[in-house]
């Protein structure tokens, strides 16, 4: 059983009727990386070869938003940024508790890195209105950068919290342990904040028939470079905006390695490999 | 044109001992520094942590920034952003470093995004290319492919994989200065109330990680690993099967989506060889694969193979270090 998400409700939280937490949740389409083949000679995942899904991580990211909903009253708030096929992301989100979504689609936002991602996504933030919390992924399975969110919450000047595997106390404050390699920091936080959160926190939620049957009549928002322009500078949005190139891509090679294989398991090739071991650890 | 100051390593602490990372960065930084011909500089920040500033001297740094408060002793993410920030735009590297621990990805990502700079993340190699820029080396699609990436923006950042470069011997006679700065301390709105140690070993920190894969029948036979493991001083290690049916804890797995390892030995029993995995151990020291299918692809990137069972072959070797051992002493 995963341990259920302990919230205190905070007076603040009760005197603020009827308004309750806004929480957005960043997230990322991605191939299946199990089925995904990669075209060495294009240097690129064929993404034609796989099946897209919400990135793994991410789900983790709505579950969380989704349960301080159920706990404390929240409006949830699914966003993404990618082609217009993305949308199925988006529903799928929707179909997994989240109140509204928000496609950013437009030619202009393609070929983003990291720092014209999160740039973009936190302009179509402004243009949201106000928030209190942001929930995001520790990583993408596909980019494998895990800097989206610290990056987003440096452009929207909040401060964030990295790796949390547990939130002890959510409300006026919010009290989070974050796993920072053979330590826990346990941190507190004023709202607003970003979370950025690792699979060990909860386990996601599947969706219901009636909920994916509902998700696909609900309205996906879309807004392109155009809409955002009044919170935006166009120039760094995709690939002009993103500083960094991928050059190309090549095939790791394991040249070096001695590859001394012993195909018996006679007393001397084990002997041999002992002596190679006991030599190695000098 | 802004002159570009050299290469700078943000030196990682805690409580405030040195990351071992920040020596390898050093060790790298002082490479590619001396390629362009400019200095190469480290930024810490802590409470008294003097000594610390010296030894990054000893392990290649021309000049350290060293920052003093007790607000600092802590990685209190504003004020170390504040202070860093404010730092490269005065001195102006052309190039910022930091390890890709969990400390340096969150902090550098931050830095970068401030700088309205490119970051790229994770990665395994740097060179110079000959205009004098920075060519970032880092797996992609799971370890399965490397990318090399360039960056247009000045700082070139990039945070580095732990365990992947080689520092520099400690030489005290190394000469460097340190320079003092005033900390800027703004109120931080998070606070690190408590700590708590991991009661694990880390198993990024061994020198043997003898791992088991689905070649294993049952969940106690890691005992027989953990025999081999004990008998050379190091730990186990797993692939992500094992850990998926409940095996061992997590904090065991090596490969993609679990640690990444550089030991000196790693002995792989019973582990086919997915890109997944091996992208968690390729950097590792001397490769030793225990397989009973010559064909597994493991084989390709082993220093020594044993075509055999496991649960034939690891008995034997233990018996056999033993002996070796006692012949040795
Ligand atoms: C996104 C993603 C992330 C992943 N992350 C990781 C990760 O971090 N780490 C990881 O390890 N995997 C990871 N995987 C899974 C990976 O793809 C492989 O499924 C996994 O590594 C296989 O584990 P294995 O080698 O133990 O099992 P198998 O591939 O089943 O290999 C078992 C091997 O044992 C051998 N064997 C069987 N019996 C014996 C015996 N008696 N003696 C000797 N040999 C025997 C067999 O010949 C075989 O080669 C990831 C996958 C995905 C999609």
């Amino acid at each position: 059983m995963p341990e259920l998400l302990k919230v205190s409700i905070t007076e603040d939280i009760n005197r603020r009727s009827g308004a309750s937490l806004r929480i957005i949740v960043p997230m990322k389409q991605v191939p299946d990386m199990r089925q995904v083949k990669f075209d060495t000679e294009k240097g690129k995942v064929d993404r034609s070869s796989a099946a897209a899904e919400i990135n793994p991580f991410d789900l983790h990211a709505l579950e969380t938003a989704v349960q301080l909903k159920e706990k404390l009253g929240a409006a949830v708030t699914a966003i993404s940024m990618g082609p217009r096929r993305a949308e199925v992301a988006l529903r799928d989100a929707l179909a997994r508790g989240a109140d509204s979504a928000v496609l950013l689609e437009d030619s202009k936002f393609a070929g983003a890195d990291t720092l014209a991602t999160s740039y973009t996504l936190a302009c179509a933030i402004r243009k949201l209105g106000g928030f209190d919390l942001i929930i995001c992924g520790e990583k993408t399975v596909d980019g494998d950068t895990g800097q989206v969110g610290p990056e987003l919450a440096e452009h929207l000047n909040i401060p964030h919290l990295a790796y949390v595997s547990k939130l002890v106390e959510a409300g006026e404050k919010l009290v989070a342990v974050c796993d920072m390699e053979g330590e826990a920091h346990i941190v507190e936080a004023s709202l607003p904040v970003l979370l950025m959160v690792t699979k060990d926190i909860n386990i996601p939620r599947l969706p219901t028939f009636r909920d994916k049957a509902m998700a696909r009549k609900a309205e996906v928002t879309i807004w392109n470079a155009e809409e955002l322009s009044s919170f935006a500078d166009p120039s760094r949005f995709g690939i002009e905006g993103s500083p960094t190139r991928v050059r190309k891509v090549f095939l790791p090679s394991e040249e070096g390695r001695k590859g001394k294989i012993f195909r018996n398991t006679n007393e001397e090739a084990i002997s041999d490999v002992a002596q190679a071991i006991l030599d190695f650890l000098g | 044109m802004k002159d570009y100051a050299g290469v700078m390593v943000f030196a990682e602490q805690r409580e405030g001992r040195i990351h071992p990372v920040t020596y390898e960065l050093l060790g790298k930084g002082r490479e590619i520094a001396d390629k362009l011909g400019r200095p190469l500089s480290s930024v810490l920040l802590g409470d008294q942590l003097e000594a610390e500033a010296r030894e990054l001297v000893y392990h290649g740094a021309d000049r350290v920034f060293w920052y003093d408060h007790p607000v600092l002793k802590d990685p209190d993410l504003v004020n170390y952003k504040h202070n860093i920030v404010r730092l490269v735009r005065e001195v102006n590297p052309e190039i910022f470093l930091l390890g890709a621990t969990r400390w340096g990805r969150s902090l550098g990502a931050r830095i970068a995004a401030a700088l309205g700079t490119g970051l790229t993340a994770d990665c395994t190699g740097l060179e110079v290319d000959e205009d004098g820029s920075l060519i970032q080396i880092r797996p992609a699609f799971s370890g399965n492919v490397l990318a090399q990436i360039k960056t247009s923006t000045k700082p070139q950042m990039a945070t580095v994989r732990y365990k992947v470069m080689s520092s520099l011997p400690r030489d005290t006679h190394r000469n460097g200065e340190i320079i003092r700065k005033q900390a800027e301390l703004i109120p931080s709105p998070l606070t690190i109330t408590g700590k708590e140690r991991a009661a694990e070993a880390d198993i990024a920190e061994a020198e043997v990680i003898v791992s088991g894969g689905a070649g294993l029948k049952r969940a106690g036979d890691f005992s027989l690993l953990a025999e081999l493991a004990e008998l050379l001083g190091g730990t186990v290690g797993s692939s992500r099967l094992p850990v998926d049916s409940g095996w061992i804890g997590r904090e065991h797995q090596v490969g993609f989506s679990g640690h990444t390892v550089k030991p000196k030995v790693y002995i792989a029993c019973g582990i086919s060889g997915s890109p997944q995995h091996l992208a968690g151990m390729r950097e590792s020291g001397c490769i030793i694969a225990i397989n009973s299918d010559p064909s597994a692809p493991i084989f390709k990137i082993a220093d020594y193979g044993i075509v055999g069972d496991l649960y034939e072959v690891v008995p034997k070797l233990i018996k056999n270090i033993k002996r070796l051992k006692r012949c040795n002493s």
